[in-house]
């Protein structure tokens, strides 16, 4: 169970299962037993409800390089049934949010590492999903860039009220305060608040939790 | 989902196939070649050898270049399609399939548009070829032209959704050489596009009859006697019936975790 309206972090090493766990909440993977509820909605009863409810940012650039930002935008929208108006509409805001708009008529290929992935997180909430999915949104991202775009999710979590799946490697990319999980092959082995789980484990901070947890650093 | 999110989807599709034609035009003009080089380099060679009489939907002798050229615009499709249908499963580089995927629409929908999509540049292609061919003297009715459409788009969704079957089902047939190898130059050389069946049948009635059950031969005729103002019941029949087998089996069989579309990275 997610909270909504807030940021969580799926923590885990490489393999733990974090991308297999978005491969199936994108139905790209078929459940083979239980079931996933999106906002109450069955992902296998009615996808089309389910998805309607999710943004997703995948671990590996999913743009076309070739087309405009504002053509990789349009194309996302038209795929959710939006006409090209409402789209464009609607892309402009999201792009003037993440600080783009002026570059909405180059290509994607001209833009660098953290601005394509911003391109992305804008693209994936222009049907306005209620949960955002991120699978390691920030591999092959510089320090600073990877900081800008943490904080960057962290406000639309505070102001537009989204829940946000953030998953990651890196310990520093979580806080405290944020709703952490642990995956570690495939098993959850830790849910809660970054600090009840440090309370629980008698671990000073996150990052012993998690070295404990999982044997990895 | 209502009618409307069907229709901006459908055109979102299409209008993000021809910028993507567009931005890679020199790709498609060189794929270009490879048929020109059978019209105007083999065709000439065989002229001499292979005498064509005259066999519906023709009225009169023809060239050999004639008689081919129909067969190479379904030589043209063939590619185009196999290569398309091979992206779509197993282009990890972009993602693009996932974001296709993501959308709320039903899959089959989403699938055959696609498919549709890619039909549409390919037939553009073929088009641009018939009007070089008029440079070697193929010269069919102006409204052959138009009549010749609805067999090229038929023709176009029947190979994508093969091409899409084939790359679901048989995992082995990853890279492009072997799909040439097993499908695309089989299909090519055992149907009506470079000789008319009447003279296989003379060389060897089993190859005759293979020629017979190969899908792309009626929709060779199909192009052929549509670019002629012929009407070919059997042919078209065929193969919209083989177009529905298809596409009804690719979009079945569709799962994306079967192929890899989840990345190389283990899951």
């Amino acid at each position: 169970m997610l909270t909504s309206g807030r940021f969580h972090a799926l923590l885990g090493p490489n393999g733990a299962g974090k991308s297999t766990l978005f491969g199936l909440l994108t139905r790209l993977l078929a459940l083979q037993q239980g079931e996933l509820l999106l906002a109450g909605q069955s992902l296998k009863k009615q996808p089309s409800e389910a998805m309607r409810q999710i943004g997703v940012v995948f671990q590996q650039n999913a743009l076309d390089l070739d087309l405009t930002v504002r053509q990789n935008l349009l194309y996302h929208a038209a795929l959710h049934g939006l006409s090209r108006k409402e789209a464009r509409t609607r892309g402009d805001r999201e792009l003037a949010r993440f600080e783009l708009l002026e570059r909405a008529n180059e290509p994607v290929r001209k833009l660098n590492g953290g601005h394509r992935r911003r391109v992305e997180i804008a693209r994936a909430l222009l049907h306005e999903p209620s949960l955002l999915l991120l699978d390691e949104p920030t591999v092959g991202l510089d320090v600073a860039s990877r900081r800008a775009l943490n904080d960057h999710v962290r406000t639309l979590c505070d102001e537009a009220g989204l829940t946000v799946l953030w998953a990651t490697h890196l310990i520093e990319e979580v806080r405290q305060e944020d709703r952490v999980l642990i995956l570690h092959q495939g098993q959850l082995l830790a849910d809660g608040s970054g600090q009840a789980i440090c309370e629980a484990e008698g671990t000073r901070d996150l990052a012993e939790t998690f070295h404990t947890l999982t044997g990895a650093g | 989902m209502k009618a409307a999110h069907y229709w901006h989807c459908f055109v979102g599709i299409q209008t993000r196939e021809w910028l993507r034609f567009w931005q890679q035009r020199t790709r498609f003009a060189s794929a270009l070649v490879r048929p020109l080089l059978w019209l105007v380099v083999f065709a000439a060679g065989f002229r001499a050898v292979l005498g064509i009489s005259i066999i519906p939907p023709y009225q009169t002798y023809i060239t050999y270049e004639t008689y081919i050229a129909p067969g190479l615009c379904g030589m043209i499709i063939l590619f185009n399609s196999m290569q398309g249908a091979l992206s779509m499963v197993y282009d990890r580089e972009l993602g693009s399939m996932r974001v296709l995927l993501m959308s709320p629409l039903p899959r089959p929908f989403l699938l055959v548009t696609k498919l549709l999509a890619m039909g549409v540049v390919s037939v553009g292609q073929v088009y641009v070829f018939l009007l070089l061919a008029l440079l070697v003297d193929v010269e069919p009715p102006l409204w052959g032209y138009l009549a010749v459409l609805p067999a090229l788009v038929l023709t176009s969704l029947m190979l994508g959704a093969l091409g899409l079957l084939i790359a679901t089902w048989i995992k082995q047939l990853e890279n492009f050489a072997g799909v040439m190898n097993f499908v695309i130059f089989p299909m090519f050389f055992m149907s009506s596009a470079l000789y008319p069946l009447w003279r296989m049948n003379e060389a060897s009635p089993w190859l005759y009859w293979i020629c017979q059950f190969n899908p792309f031969t009626h929709a060779v005729e199909a192009i052929r006697f549509s670019l002629y103002l012929e009407w070919n019941p059997m042919a078209f029949g065929i193969t919209a019936g083989v177009t529905i087998v298809f596409a009804l089996l690719a979009t079945a069989g569709f799962r994306p975790q079967r192929t890899k579309i989840l990345g190389t990275k283990p899951a």
